[in-house]
């Protein structure tokens, strides 16, 4: 049962990357001579990489750029895998080379046994045609065969719950049931090795619990192996005994997940300015057209104070006339549970209609922080009136709250999320008897 | 275990024939997708596939032999001439043209899952042949119509469709792999197909071109293909011209290979460039 299914020895993935180079000379302005002779540079290179057979690329500089360097690592038979690391840091690149979609540069991976790789849900989906049509087509392309997929098609169908909807075209599903006939058809492939990406990042929370579970029992049941990459750390906690932390390129820690994972969320984005760049962090979702998160300011801190006032600034560029519309914060621990919310879209409060495009922005205030002294991922976010999520910042960088002036000085327990004071009423005669006391007090 | 797969960079895998054999049904599927999906929300469908040719056939015949008065071989028909020229041109253009997109309309699929990528552009070869056999039942109604019946010749037609799908795949192949690469091919393939139909032997006979360029014509591997054809449609009146048809076959020979050996060395860079 301990043999090497997945050995990773010195893998190496380099890209060349194009870039306009910032050579301006003594003016701030490009000339227009500067113009030419940059694109008479690059013009000449390209035909000479086309002549070699090479990458073109845009730019007039190139740059090499290691996705990933030197990474180690081994994965038993049996045994679940969690990988996790922030945007960028090789995570993709290298479920891409796991799944033979991409080559490395250096190093070499061996794969004992029948791969499938889910890196993302519903793959070659074609909207025109039918649940059942789809359910064949994803099938094939995930490498089932066809009498594969007729074997477990009543399974796959019941597991998605769209029975009803079999025949008719996928664009005309619901977008929940879209994802679930999607994770429906690669739940029922049965490889040796599972390569999975962040596919359940999408669909209700009970479906991904179903998902989850499901994601538990192959790996548990069936002995079968499987690599998982995600952000939430809540479900590769629960899922992966072990995990590989991936940052810049390169294994930062290797080992049991609970020490990866805390040795991880200690190192994340900790804000100790005032001002965040909401724009520049990733999104999972939001971020649309309409309107951008662009800056947090906060007003009291960081670090922010328990038991203390706290206000907070948000800055946001609307891009079209927007009504209604409320910001929030969200405090929440590492395993990704939310303890606090501060909103604004409450019936008393105020949701104004942003009329014309522009920057505005809007201040929180809230008398007392209840936060217990601790380090806190933050979610910063903003809806409209019709429900929609505008723009959604989530747990992308933390704020450590610290004992505030009236905080009990004794022993904080970690992990003690809201401490709140609370109305008090002392009896101060000497009780003699506890039953006594109680019949008094009543 | 059962099987190890290695990876390793630069390394052409050993298995690379046995998984395309195991991705048949895979190209099986894409072919009946891209089928599938085509007609969908049009209001004819299918009758699209007949009436397309059917009326290049009529405009030709118009132009070539009523206005141009380019003569026909022998008695024939021009109708069947032209018909009998536009089955494996059209055949070839739509390989053409539909493969070189191919990869690029299926990027998604590139970039999420592993698969020989030949499968994408032959699959799109397949589709170019499901039209093909529909020509072909227009071009037997045609002959019913005409009342001409075929000799022994249509017994050798097997082997100039074998021949017109292999000198298709070659150059589909290699545009197919530079089109990722080099997107410059999505322009240029629609100029090369249109230019082809009046070089290639479509809308007129290849005995209109003098006995000395010939050969030379015959570079052109659809001028052997197409002669192939007629001479085993229309009979003795298309006579073929043997040099001819060697120098489109080994033309057509060197393009398959060049355009198999070209397409397996971009292809593990694919999913990179797309």
């Amino acid at each position: 049962m301990s043999e090497a299914v997945i050995t990773v020895e010195n893998l190496s993935k380099r890209y060349l990357v194009g870039r306009l180079s910032e050579k301006r000379g003594r003016s701030d302005y490009l000339a227009l001579r500067d113009v030419i002779a940059r694109g008479a540079a690059s013009a000449s290179r390209k035909a000479l990489d086309a002549l070699r057979g090479r990458q073109v690329l845009q730019g007039d500089t190139l740059e090499e750029f290691w996705a990933l360097k030197d990474v180690n690592f081994e994965v038993k038979q049996g045994e679940v895998l969690g990988v996790i690391g922030r945007n960028g840091a090789g995570k993709s690149t290298l479920l891409k080379i796991l799944s033979r979609i991409t080559e490395p540069t250096e190093g070499r991976v061996v794969l004992r046994g029948r791969v499938a790789s889910l890196l993302e849900v519903g793959t070659g989906f074609h909207p025109e045609l039918t649940g059942r049509e789809n359910i064949f087509l994803n099938g094939a392309i995930l490498g089932m065969t066809q009498l594969e997929i007729r074997k477990r098609f009543d399974e796959i169908v019941s597991f998605a719950e769209v029975e009803k909807f079999l025949d008719t075209p996928v664009k005309r599903y619901s977008s929940g049931m879209y994802v679930r006939l999607a994770f429906a058809v690669a739940a029922h492939l049965d490889p040796e090795i599972l390569v999975v990406d962040e596919v359940l990042a999408v669909g209700d929370a009970e479906f991904q619990k179903k998902c989850l579970g499901k994601m538990n029992e192959v790996s548990r049941q069936e002995g079968r192996t499987v690599l998982f990459v995600s952000h939430n750390i809540g479900t590769l906690k629960s899922l992966c005994p072990t995990a590989v932390w991936l940052d810049g390129g390169k294994i930062r820690r290797n080992g049991p997940s609970a020490a990866v994972l805390n040795e991880y969320l200690t190192q994340r984005r900790l804000s100790q300015t005032p001002v965040v760049d909401l724009d520049r962090l990733p999104r999972q979702y939001g971020g649309e057209s309409r309107l951008r998160l662009e800056k947090l300011e906060w007003m009291s801190g960081p670090p922010l104070r328990h038991g203390e006032p706290m206000s907070v600034r948000i800055y946001l560029r609307a891009q079209s006339p927007l009504h209604d519309v409320s910001v929030g914060v969200g405090f929440s621990n590492f395993e990704g549970t939310r303890l606090l919310t501060y909103e604004t879209d409450f019936a008393d409060n105020n949701r104004p209609n942003l009329v014309a495009p522009g920057l505005y922005a809007v201040k929180l205030v809230a008398d007392s922080l209840p936060l217990a002294p601790d380090m806190y991922a933050v979610d910063v976010g903003c809806r409209s009136g019709d429900f929609h999520s505008l723009d959604y910042v989530g747990a992308a960088f933390q704020v450590e709250v610290i004992s505030g002036a009236r905080t009990p000085g004794t022993i904080v327990r970690k992990g003690a999320a809201v401490r709140l004071p609370c109305q008090s009423e002392w009896q101060m005669e000497r009780v003699q008897d506890v039953a006594e006391t109680i019949e008094a007090v009543n | 275990m059962t099987e190890a797969i290695l990876i390793e960079p630069g390394r052409r895998e050993r298995n690379y024939w046995a998984d395309l054999w195991r991705y048949r049904e895979l190209l099986r599927v894409l072919a009946w997708r891209d089928l599938a999906v085509r007609y969908k929300q049009t209001i004819i469908g299918l009758a699209w596939a007949i009436i397309r040719p059917f009326l290049t056939m009529l405009v030709f015949t118009a132009i070539f032999s009523r206005l141009a008065k380019l003569p026909s071989d022998g008695a024939t028909p021009y109708a069947l001439l032209v018909f009998a020229g536009m089955l494996p041109w059209t055949f070839f253009a739509a390989a053409l043209s539909e493969a070189s997109n191919s990869l690029i309309n299926n990027s998604h699929l590139i970039s999420k899952v592993y698969f020989p990528r030949l499968i994408v552009p032959i699959a799109t070869v397949a589709v170019a042949f499901v039209d093909f056999l529909i020509g072909f039942c227009i071009m037997i109604a045609l002959m019913v119509w005409y009342g001409f019946a075929p000799d022994w010749r249509i017994l050798a037609l097997p082997f100039f469709i074998v021949f017109a799908i292999l000198a298709s795949i070659g150059p589909a192949l290699w545009v197919t792999a530079l089109n990722v690469k080099y997107r410059d091919f999505r322009y240029v393939i629609p100029f090369v197909v249109q230019f082809g139909l009046y070089v290639s032997p479509v809308g007129f006979s290849s005995q209109v071109v003098p006995p000395a360029w010939r050969a030379l014509y015959s570079l052109n591997p659809m001028v052997g293909v197409i002669d192939g054809f007629r001479w085993c449609i229309l009979g003795p009146e298309s006579e073929l011209y043997p040099p001819g048809l060697l120098v489109s076959g080994l033309v057509a020979a060197f393009f398959l290979w060049f355009g198999f050996r070209y397409f397996r060395k971009t292809e593990r860079s694919f999913a990179d460039l797309i």
